[in-house]
């Protein structure tokens, strides 16, 4: 049996009537308190006079097209509370997250099941409406019969998202708590698609997630974020949340996104940030921005020369962390200078004694941290690197180019 | 130590003036379109000298409508339509845009046969240069994101110099101009009234606002960098009206010093500077092109913009046609249907021209009444609401405007 379904948009102006058939007077707006109930919509407000009048939904006999019949005569005085999300009010038309879709989507309009049970009916929200049938109800609400509109929209089709897979966006920290707002959904997509997201709200929306979200789902997002959106960002969030999310990210990355800001606020998050990434950070922030030393990473796994396939199997073990995204490991003799490169993939051709030297590239490809990042494009397209290791005037190993990074670069062009 | 550090502060300034300039010059500019020029060509060749003295009160409107759109889109960071969909709701929000997507596609209509006209004044056929012309435009949008549309768009800003030129090489009398930029002339001459409305009811356009405000929120402005983004404003505005004031003197200099008459349309001025050499004409022309090019760009594109961010269809230039089939249709049918009526032996081009100054009559003031209503109200703008001074004057200024427009909507009534 297919669900019953009402539009806020037929709510609103359905005449109540209370028990002997008399007009009470009509629906201004619902609202849900989802500390008790996500879904089911608990008060009813209706407009009458002067002031609103609340129902509950336990005191609702039907619902129908033709009206609302109550069971009791209890009305109260309508007092705003922090608790309800009202439907019309803090609702309609406002921007959501439509979690599935992974986009940004304006409400139109919402749809409710109607649950019958033996003594009365309850709505509980079912659908977000988007699009044109949603849109083609609101010109018409009011001015047309509600059963003609139906018909009207009839041909259109749906453009719903079910309401569990939405997610509110709410700036007032106090407020997203009372209405049990979570971002469990956010924190389940992939950092670029939120970041994507991220990018079409506004900057009271944008400092809401980051301040809500997981840190290290934070700091994901925030590297996958265009520059000056995330400058603004962390200029936005509280220095100390602003460091705790930095120290989660690549050093490389938090030391992009400082250089994007203001001089006085980076050294304000700077200084709140835990000792050991903040050396990092503060290390790369002194290469310029569009060199080599700019570009590169401090994250990369060095073992001295003389180091075995053993060793290495030892070191990887120990930074977990690093790999996703390595794909090579570096040798370096006692002073820290860089003598050879060793793909991933050729630890599997020797055994646990081979010395790593052996397998290391014919040809070390090096950059200095002052090359110009022009070069360092060019070497990567030419000998067809993967990453590429950075080191000083002296030969001593600093950091690490990835292929990422370049394409960065390359997208900005 | 002091001066470096002033000169420091002073790069770091135009640094962010350079990264934030853009929506304010282009919006302002674009009111130079075909329609704007054949206003101001007219006002020079009937009237010679004597309209100058409107331009600064008409920089002022601009000003004062500019400076709230652009603090409305550095404060909230969304479009003057989401602004509007969110406070007032789906349906005033469709009526607006149905009305802006009709006196936008007149505008447009306007465009493209500038475009026709100019070049015909090149010997090229419209029936080739307007077909081009609507593909190249579509082509640049379809193809590019909107930063590098933005770029082409600021080139084409800087070819507004032609006027300019145009203006000297006339040779008009500077010193009349001079004065009569700044001594108001009245006369209770129907025609003269009639134009002086005609210039200040068309100086602000309801697309304006609209596009304005959408292309600082993707500038990404932030209230830090708001102060530039008004100084980028404001230098618009007065760029805007410093060529309208050239192409108004090369018309007086031209026309009305020989023999004051009316013209009919933009071309015809550019044919009446032909005595005054080559140059001169060729540079008026090729300003009409550029000008009618720019426009015919930028209003399908700031359109179909608007009307899917108010009613909450999928937009932007990084999709394609399935994933935005609204926006990606509704700027197509605006280029091709603009393109199209030119090429149209006797469509009534001028009838719908002035009846889409009535639309536009008819949804200006209620774009600014929302717009002031938008910018006063602290849950939107928190703290940066209008002072009381300030709205004093964009009370003004929006009456003035709105009673303009109402005024022109009169006088083309009575003439459809």
């Amino acid at each position: 049996m297919p669900e019953k379904l009402l539009y806020l948009t037929e709510l609103v102006g359905l005449v109540v009537y209370d028990l002997k058939g008399r007009r009470i007077g009509r629906i201004r707006d619902a609202a849900l308190v989802p500390l008790i109930d996500p879904a089911r919509i608990d008060r009813f407000l209706i407009g009458g006079g002067w002031s609103w009048l609340v129902f509950r939904h336990d005191q609702v006999r039907s619902i129908s097209l033709k009206g609302i019949h109550l069971k009791d005569e209890k009305l109260i005085p309508y007092h705003a509370d922090e608790y309800m999300l009202r439907l019309v009010r803090d609702l309609m038309d406002k921007q959501i997250i439509d979690a599935q879709g992974r986009k940004v989507v304006r409400v139109t309009d919402v749809t409710f099941a109607i649950h019958e049970n033996g003594s009365g009916s309850q709505l509980r929200v079912l659908e977000v409406d988007v699009g044109l049938r949603s849109i083609v109800r609101r010109i018409f609400q009011g001015a047309v019969p509600r059963s003609w509109i139906r018909k009207i929209q009839n041909p259109i089709p749906v453009n719903s998202i079910r309401w569990e897979l939405t997610n509110i966006l709410e700036p007032d920290p106090q407020r997203r708590l009372r209405l049990n707002i979570s971002h469990a959904l956010l924190e389940k997509m992939h950092p670029a698609d939120l970041a994507d997201i991220v990018e079409e709200l506004s900057p009271d929306n944008r400092e809401a997630i980051f301040e809500a979200i997981d840190e290290e789902v934070a700091a994901d997002t925030l590297s996958e974020v265009e520059p000056d959106i995330q400058a603004s960002i962390l200029e936005s969030l509280e220095t100390d949340r602003a460091a705790d999310i930095l120290e989660e990210m690549a050093p490389d990355e938090a030391a992009d996104a400082l250089g994007e800001l203001e001089e006085d606020t980076s050294a304000g998050i700077l200084a709140e940030m835990e000792s050991e990434p903040k050396t990092e950070v503060r290390e790369l922030l002194e290469f310029k921005e569009d060199t080599a030393g700019g570009l590169m990473n401090t994250e990369y796994v060095a073992l001295h020369s003389k180091a075995t396939i053993a060793d290495a199997f030892e070191a990887l073990r120990g930074n977990e962390e690093l790999h996703d995204s390595l794909n090579s490991l570096f040798l370096v003799d006692e002073d820290g200078k860089l003598t050879a490169a060793v793909p991933l993939a050729r630890l599997f051709s020797g055994t646990v004694q081979t010395p790593l030297a052996e397998l290391a590239v014919e040809l070390l490809i090096q950059v200095d941290v002052t090359a110009k990042q022009d070069k360092v494009t060019e070497l990567f397209d030419k000998y067809n690197l993967l990453s590429l290791p950075v080191v000083d005037e002296e030969g001593v190993m600093e950091g690490v180019i990835t292929a990422d990074d370049v394409i960065t670069v390359l997208r900005e062009k | 130590m002091r001066v470096a550090r002033f000169f420091r502060r002073f790069k770091h300034r135009i640094g962010i003036f350079v990264a934030v300039l853009g929506p304010g010059l282009i919006t302002a500019i674009v009111d130079n379109d075909a329609g704007g020029i054949y206003t101001y060509s007219q006002a020079g060749a009937k009237y010679g000298y004597l309209p100058l003295w409107t331009l600064a009160p008409i920089t002022l409107l601009l000003i004062v409508t500019q400076e709230m759109c652009s603090r409305m889109g550095a404060v909230t960071g969304k479009g003057l339509s989401d602004l509007i969909r969110e406070e007032y709701g789906v349906r005033t929000t469709f009526v607006m845009m149905a009305a802006l997507v009709a006196t936008n596609l007149t505008n447009v209509m306007a465009n493209f046969a500038g475009v026709a006209t100019s070049l015909e004044l090149f010997h090229v056929s419209r029936y080739i240069s307007v077909p081009l012309a609507a593909l190249a435009v579509w082509l640049l949008i379809v193809k590019n994101s909107y930063a590098r549309v933005e770029k082409v768009l600021l080139f084409s800003c800087s070819l507004y110099v032609c006027y300019i030129i145009a203006g000297f090489l006339v040779n008009p009398d500077w010193k009349e101009a001079a004065v009569y930029s700044v001594r108001p002339v009245l006369m209770l001459d129907p025609g003269y009234l009639g134009l002086l409305i005609g210039m200040v009811g068309t100086s602000v356009a309801p697309w304006m606002q609209f596009y304005l405000q959408a292309a600082i929120v993707e500038k990404g402005v932030t209230v830090k960098e708001y102060a530039e983004s008004r100084v980028e404003v404001i230098v618009g505005c007065i760029v805007m009206s410093v060529i309208a004031f050239f192409i108004i003197v090369a018309c007086a200099g031209a026309i009305w010093d020989v023999k004051p008459r009316d013209i009919t349309d933009a071309t015809d001025a550019a044919l009446g500077l032909k005595p005054f050499g080559e140059y001169a004409y060729l540079l008026f022309c090729a300003g009409l092109l550029n000008a009618s090019l720019f426009a015919a760009c930028i209003l399908p594109l700031s359109t179909a913009y608007t009307v899917c961010e108010g009613l909450g269809f999928e937009s932007g230039q990084s999709l394609d046609f399935k994933q935005a089939p609204i926006f990606y249709w509704l700027f197509t049918l605006l280029i091709a249907a603009g393109a199209g009526v030119t090429l149209l032996p006797g469509f009534p081009l001028v009838k719908m021209i002035l009846f889409s100054q009535v639309i536009n009559g008819v949804l200006l003031p209620f774009v600014l009444i929302y717009m002031i209503l938008l910018v006063n109200k602290p849950r939107v703008m928190k703290t940066h609401i209008n002072s009381r001074w300030y709205n004093f004057v964009a009370w003004t200024s929006v009456v003035v405007i709105i009673g303009m427009t109402l005024a022109l909507v009169g006088i083309t009534i009575r003439d459809l």
